[in-house]
């Protein structure tokens, strides 16, 4: 069974690179443009890991992992925040609330599919 | 009757003694007359009344021997002794009043002993009051340099005593606080300042003295700083240092303001720049590096996609490229100076937030204090405020509210923690306070029911302990100056031991390196030691106009240009100045001969002479330690571990000199060396000393 990947970010060009990357290695991929939206996605597409960026139109990237984190429904869905908010107080900020790991960009897209993989395997 | 007598007293006692002898010779006639038969009797008073012009004649000339001698007696005992007793009774109006020895002897003797007395209580009370002149001066000096320092610092200036009455404020403080009229002398301080503020900072010294009287070797100057705003939006930092009275108690403070407003705002903008760069660069760089990875990790892509990635990764080195622009322009270069919030220890700070919110009745328990090496920069008050607001708002359904600190890698966290429910939403001051302080916060739930509200800070590192100094340039370590055959060096000066002596300790900056060539000193700095203490009250410090320019070089170091001295009296008017305060003292300087030989340069012109024996800290230096490389002032400092502050000034540099040579007569004791004459053998055995001499 493919892992199903859902990509929470406003900005289209990211969006292509991840969107492309994750389809080349082989998961199922759904992109939300803002918070509501991947709060929706959550439910209708069950991701088994969200890329969540913080800096998003109607929610926020903190307040969407709180939610999640805050529904015994989506308990086993792996968060993996990525933001240009780099400051190691963001990066705490991000972990106490419940996100597995915490990617500050620019990032080099290896490290981030490593990553990816490694959170989905464990 | 009495006034009659008194002004006729010579009259009237010789009329008094006449009548009296008139009245016994006549009584011994006629009593003598009475004893006879009576036809004798009638002979006796016959004869006397032929008599009788004899009789008077001879009255006549008793009257005038009375006369005669009465005012002898007169002349040489009552006369004289009731005029003393008048100038006696003159001498509290005029001290200076002498009677003129006249009369008898004894009554000669009285008016100089009196005199003599005289003498004595007047030279008391002239020494008395030159006394009190000379210190009314020095008061009103004080007061005068005290009102020009005052007037013309760009900083605010307000003294309070403790109810926070107003004793003094300058103009500045006027403008800076005042937007009515509520600021002058004898009014409240709270009229100007919001009360809670001054309460805090209060609380803050308090408590740091508190602290220095358990440490005694923590000479930190307990001050504390807040933030105030004004009602025109104005920030305003504001500084209060307590004020001691002789039992080192509180007796009052000191408010310095200073207008930070436009720091303030400057920050602002450059955080908000910065901020804005980093986000939007670390976006552009990510999509341009993730569009690059892709196209290299899969050189087969179809050419439509291909395009679409080159177009991400042109479009947002464009967009980068702008960015990058606006932000360079934008970049405000007047801006560099930083709107400090207050330094404080993260113990300090829980501290002082525990005690604040037990003030209120909550009920805290405190988790452990952080480390010592935590170190936040903070504003106290406002944190403290929201904090305590917040945890007012928080009702536990069981158990008290806890407060735990932690040092988190280079965050600092301190967490509410209990159990209930979330606290209502809705304090905006405490959002602006997080915001300020570039922190952040969020709510947790560790478990259903037990809630932890986090706030994390960034943290400093920990405070440095001895600022390190600028290093000192251009100035030769040797001049040609004999220290060591001073005229006023005595055997009996060099027996005495270096404790007891008293020292000027000196420092000059000049206009070059050349006193032969016509360089001149430009300012000299003196502290005096006496009884082994360092006297910091009673300091030298004169800036000399030179007969020539300041050199670049020299400029370059000390920072004192032509313009600061053209105004200043000239060496011949200082030095006789600077001969008084070091009067009686032992001379010591960092490579004295460099500053003796211009002092002798200048001496005859100011017509006096620097001969008191010297002491040479860098000889000293290696004295003590042979083996080092450096003597500089800076190298030797940092090896006694003396504090080095405001050098290239001639008083900063005498005071550092000042504070190490007081280190080394320690250490010279231990070696030995109790005297002067013994420091100046030593001295003069060092081989910077021989390479000269």
């Amino acid at each position: 069974m493919t892992h199903k990947i859902l990509i929470v970010d406003d900005e289209p060009n990211i969006v292509l690179s991840l969107e492309f990357l994750m389809e080349q290695s082989g998961y199922t991929v759904a992109v939300a443009r803002d918070g509501e939206e991947a709060l929706a996605q959550m439910a209708s597409f069950r991701p088994d890991l969200v890329l969540l960026d913080i800096m998003l139109p109607k929610m926020n990237g903190y307040e969407v992992c709180q939610k999640i984190r805050a529904t015994p429904d989506w308990a086993g869905v792996r968060v993996l925040m990525l933001s240009a908010k780099g400051r190691e107080l963001e990066v705490s900020k991000g972990l106490a609330l419940g996100a597995d790991g915490y990617v500050t960009k620019p990032f080099s897209t290896r490290d981030l599919m490593d990553q990816v993989r490694r959170l989905l395997d464990e | 009757m009495k006034a009659f007598f008194a002004r006729h007293m010579f009259a009237c006692t010789l009329a008094a003694l006449f009548s009296a002898l008139l009245a016994v010779i006549s009584l011994f006639l006629l009593l003598t007359g009475l004893d006879m038969a009576p036809a004798q009797r009638a002979l006796h008073f016959e004869a006397l009344a032929q008599q009788a012009g004899m009789l008077a004649a001879l009255a006549a000339i008793l009257l005038m021997l009375l006369a005669a001698s009465l005012k002898q007696v007169f002349d040489a005992w009552f006369t004289p002794l009731s005029r003393l007793a008048e100038e006696a009774a003159l001498l509290s109006a005029n001290p200076g009043h002498r009677a003129a020895p006249k009369g008898a002897a004894t009554v000669r003797l009285l008016a100089e002993r009196l005199n003599a007395l005289a003498a004595a209580s007047q030279r008391v009370g002239d020494e008395g009051q030159a006394r009190l002149d000379s210190a009314m001066r020095s008061l009103a000096d004080e007061k005068n340099r005290l009102a020009a320092l005052m007037a013309d610092l760009m900083l605010g200036v307000v003294v309070c005593n403790l109810e926070g009455r107003i004793l003094l404020y300058n103009t500045r403080a006027a403008q800076l606080l005042d937007s009515g009229t509520s600021m002058g002398l004898g009014r409240s301080v709270f009229g100007v300042v919001e009360r809670g503020l001054i309460v805090h900072a209060l609380e803050q010294v308090q408590h740091q003295l508190r602290e220095d009287d358990c440490d005694e070797h923590d000479a930190a100057h307990p001050v504390s700083a807040f933030v105030a705003t004004q009602a025109a939006g104005q920030v305003m930092r504001i500084q209060m240092a307590p004020v001691l009275d002789q039992d080192q108690a509180l007796n009052g403070f000191v408010l310095t303001v200073e207008d930070i407003s436009r720091q303030a705002q400057a920050q602002e903008r450059d955080s908000a720049l910065l901020e804005a760069l980093t986000l939007g660069a670390r976006s552009a760089l990510a999509n341009i590096r993730a569009a690059a990875e892709t196209l290299r990790a899969f050189p087969d892509m179809e050419a439509e996609r291909r395009l679409r990635f080159t177009a991400v990764i042109e479009e947002e080195s464009q967009l980068l490229a702008q960015r990058v622009d606006a932000s360079a322009a934008r970049h405000d270069d007047s801006a560099k100076s930083r709107w400090q919030l207050e330094e404080m220890r993260g113990a300090d700070l829980m501290a002082l937030l525990l005690r604040r919110m037990q003030g209120r009745s909550l009920q805290i328990v405190p988790g452990p204090p952080p480390e010592p090496t935590l170190w936040l920069s903070v504003d106290s008050y406002v944190l403290c405020q929201a904090l305590t607001n917040l945890a007012e708002r928080i009702t536990p359904v069981a158990g008290a509210l806890h407060l735990e600190f932690q040092h988190a890698g280079r965050l600092a966290q301190i967490d509410l923690a209990w159990e209930g429910e979330p606290p209502p939403d809705g304090d905006p001051e405490l959002a602006v306070m997080i915001e300020r302080h570039g922190g952040d916060s969020m709510l947790l739930t560790e478990a259903p029911g037990r809630m932890r509200w986090r706030l994390l800070l960034p943290t400093l590192l920990p405070r440095a302990a001895v600022e390190l100094p600028r290093k000192r340039q251009g100035r030769p370590a040797f001049y040609d100056f004999d220290l060591f055959h001073q005229p006023g060096q005595s055997a009996e000066m060099d027996a005495r031991p270096l404790a007891l002596l008293n020292y000027t300790v000196f420092d000059t900056e000049t206009t070059g390196l050349d006193p032969a060539g016509g360089d001149e000193i430009i300012s000299i700095g003196a502290l005096r030691i006496v009884n082994g203490r360092l006297l910091q009250q009673e300091s030298f410090e004169r800036l000399l106009r030179p007969r020539h320019g300041v050199s670049p070089q020299s400029m370059a170091i000390h920072g004192i240009s032509d313009a600061m001295l053209k105004d200043q009296p000239n060496s011949t008017e200082v030095l006789p100045l600077f001969h008084r305060y070091a009067e009686d003292s032992v001379l010591v300087a960092h490579n004295a001969a460099f500053d003796m030989r211009f002092l002798r340069m200048q001496e005859d012109a100011a017509d006096v002479v620097f001969g008191q024996p010297v002491l040479d800290t860098l000889l000293l230096s290696q004295v003590l330690h042979p083996n080092q490389a450096e003597h500089s002032l800076e190298a030797i400092a940092a090896r006694l571990g003396v504090a080095v502050v405001g050098r290239h000034t001639a008083l900063g540099d005498a005071y550092v000199t000042a504070e190490v040579f007081l280190r080394m007569l320690a250490l010279l004791a231990e070696m030995g060396i109790v005297t002067l004459g013994q420091a100046r053998d030593a001295a003069g055995r060092t081989p910077y000393a021989r390479i000269h001499y």
